[in-house]
């Protein structure tokens, strides 16, 4: 992940160095398999509230068309900070985001988990999910590659990174308006 | 749906009933037949969007891009010259370009190892005294060229006919809105840099032309987001706005909010984004145009236009329509980029992404009306979709074009008019075989 990539252009502050003194007890794969485990849980019953929790306030969450390309200046098919997986969240709760009116129906499954390292303050977890989304069109497959970036907090674990890397990433796409 | 065709060949007669002037018949978007003289009259005939200059920089520079199905590949060659080539090898057939884009004077293809420059011609075929030796490759094709290569402000279009109006008939008053857009940037440039989000959508590629100037929708499809944001744009297409729905002849017609953004009269206000933030790109401006008339291009805005048949700039962002199958469209989605503005340009690729593409904030909820109106227009009854709005007070604007309100169906209406000019040529002339034959040679 680029440092530019971490202070999107309208309003995110720039990382902090971390909130405790810079001692991080490691975060474990069963521990993080359990974080991500719940995560998905939430995400698939549209638990909107509870997996917005889930994020810091650096938060970056991010499903790249090219995972190479520099998202201030190329496009992406998300590129959320805090603020806008806000709106994101506020917009769903509305009501009258039609594309996810009904709610897709989704189940996935989280495998592969591996713990990559630590980036301060911050334990780097990589994963493969895949997910099966219906609705009225039909029922469409989704797969990709994700990295979680995972802090200990005072309200216990919370991530501050999610990217996703669809295997289709760089192809026609139909709607992807669930939380990925 | 299909009583009224079947899945015949689609008569001119047949097809005048079809369009009227305050109403179209559901099968012009479900019937494959019509789809497939759409693609014979419209896509492979007239002038069609394919890419940018900017995308090939360098000579030798190539990018794959797409006529409707087509698969075309956009070539510099190394005097500059852009061209536009079939991906389709002259041997068998097989595509001869396989990456996305890239840098190379020549495509060998992968199949018996012909190769062919970026111009097209063929350079040359493995053990050729099976064509008699070099003399008898002269008698072997290159690769397909799009017969038509004309290009606006660096805007490369292509039409796969060998004859027909001239690009800069085909654009009429659209070119001066292309102007418009290049007056942003401070070098007059816009430049597309960013890459494409390619958002498919199930449905008929006229529900997105048709929707591109709708200005009746925003209200209601993207209230969730006008809502939350505190946005401004529901308000621009509200029976109070000053905002026209403007026909532009050829099939083009643009939503114009000038008169909106100027009674905001804030440079820059229109993207929503104030002067403290982009503080070198309003210097350049002021500093490149004038003060007076650089502030007038930052108030007065970038133009929303649809440019029939597949190119849609909405104000900071660009698409370009790809119709695959009569219920299967894809959208290629920018940032539009401004050359000599990276401090607005950045701005502009976060807001896109937050805006357009299969996650958009504002473009999964019209690609979501696209896909069930598409199953909408399946149902047998009524038959027709209504295009009557605003019909009865449309006038006549300064220039000589049709206006509407700000949600009136002018657009839609002006849309089909020429649709019908394309699909219902003169008979006597009967230009299409000449088309297909320049399609495919």
């Amino acid at each position: 992940m680029t440092v530019a990539a971490q202070q999107i252009v309208d309003g995110t502050p720039a990382p902090t160095a971390g909130n405790d003194t810079g001692t991080v007890t490691p975060i474990g794969v069963d521990e993080a398999a359990q974080f991500l485990y719940r995560e998905a849980r939430l995400a698939d019953a549209h638990e909107l509230d509870a997996w917005e929790a889930l994020w810091t306030d650096d938060a970056l969450y991010y499903v790249p068309i090219d995972d190479t390309a520099d998202p201030m200046t190329s496009m992406s098919i998300i590129f959320d900070n805090r603020g806008r997986i806000a709106t994101r969240i506020k917009q769903l709760h509305t009501g009258r985001r039609h594309a996810q009116r009904p709610p897709s129906r989704l189940c996935r499954t989280v495998g592969n988990v591996e713990v990559l390292g630590v980036e301060g303050t911050d334990t780097v977890v990589t994963s493969v999910v895949q997910i099966v989304e219906s609705r009225e069109r039909g029922t469409r497959f989704w797969a990709g590659r994700v990295t979680h970036k995972l802090r200990r907090t005072d309200d216990g674990l919370r991530m501050s990174t999610k990217k996703v890397v669809l295997v289709d990433s760089d192809r026609p796409l139909l709607s992807l308006s669930f939380l990925v | 749906m299909t009583t009224t065709l079947g899945s015949s060949r689609p008569t001119p007669e047949g097809l005048r009933g079809l369009v009227q002037p305050d109403r179209v018949h559901g099968s012009l978007y479900t019937d494959p037949a019509i789809f497939a003289a759409e693609l014979e009259r419209i896509w492979y005939s007239t002038w069609v969007y394919v890419g940018h200059v900017s995308e090939i920089p360098r000579p030798k520079d190539y990018v794959r891009k797409t006529i409707g199905p087509q698969q075309i590949v956009m070539t510099r060659d190394t005097d500059g010259g852009v061209h536009l080539l079939q991906n389709r090898c002259a041997h068998r057939g097989n595509l001869v370009c396989e990456a996305d884009r890239g840098h190379s004077g020549s495509f060998r293809c992968p199949y018996h190892g012909w190769t062919f420059s970026n111009t097209g011609d063929l350079l040359g075929a493995p053990f050729n005294q099976g064509y008699g030796g070099r003399e008898g490759l002269k008698e072997l094709g290159g690769l397909a060229t799009v017969p038509r290569v004309g290009i606006y402000r660096g805007f490369v279009f292509g039409s796969l006919a060998a004859e027909g109006p001239t690009l800069e008939e085909h654009l009429g008053a659209a070119a001066e809105r292309l102007d418009r857009l290049a007056r942003l940037s401070p070098e007059g440039e816009v430049e597309l840099t960013a890459g494409f989000v390619q958002h498919e959508v199930e449905a008929n590629w006229k529900m997105l032309v048709e929707n591109e100037t709708d200005g009746y929708h925003p209200q209601f499809v993207h209230s969730s987001i006008f809502s939350i944001s505190g946005s401004s744009i529901g308000d621009l297409y509200s029976d109070k706005s000053t905002a026209v729905t403007r026909a532009l002849g050829g099939g083009h017609s643009e939503n114009d909010l000038a008169p909106e953004f100027r009674r905001l009269g804030v440079p820059m206000g229109w993207a929503g984004t104030p002067e403290s933030k982009i503080p070198d790109y309003v210097a350049q401006m002021r500093d490149v145009y004038g003060t007076e008339t650089g502030d007038e291009i930052m108030i007065n805005g970038s133009p929303h236009i649809m440019i029939f048949p597949n190119l849609f700039v909405a104000e900071i962002q660009l698409f370009s329509i790809q119709p695959l199958a009569v219920n299967r469209t894809v959208q290629h989605v920018t940032a539009i980029q401004f050359k000599g503005a990276p401090d607005l340009n950045r701005r502009l690729v976060t807001q896109c992404v937050g805006s357009v593409g299969p996650a958009g904030m504002l473009l999964a909820d019209d690609a979501e009306m696209y896909e069930r109106n598409q199953r909408g227009v399946e149902q047998l009854r009524p038959e027709w979709l209504d295009l009557r709005r605003g019909l009865g007070r449309e006038t006549t604007d300064d220039d000589g074009y049709t206006i509407g309100t700000a949600t009136d169906e002018t657009s839609m209406r002006s849309m089909w008019s020429h649709y019908l000019t394309l699909m219902d040529p003169q008979p006597a002339t009967a230009p299409q075989e000449s088309t297909v034959e320049g399609a495919q040679a």
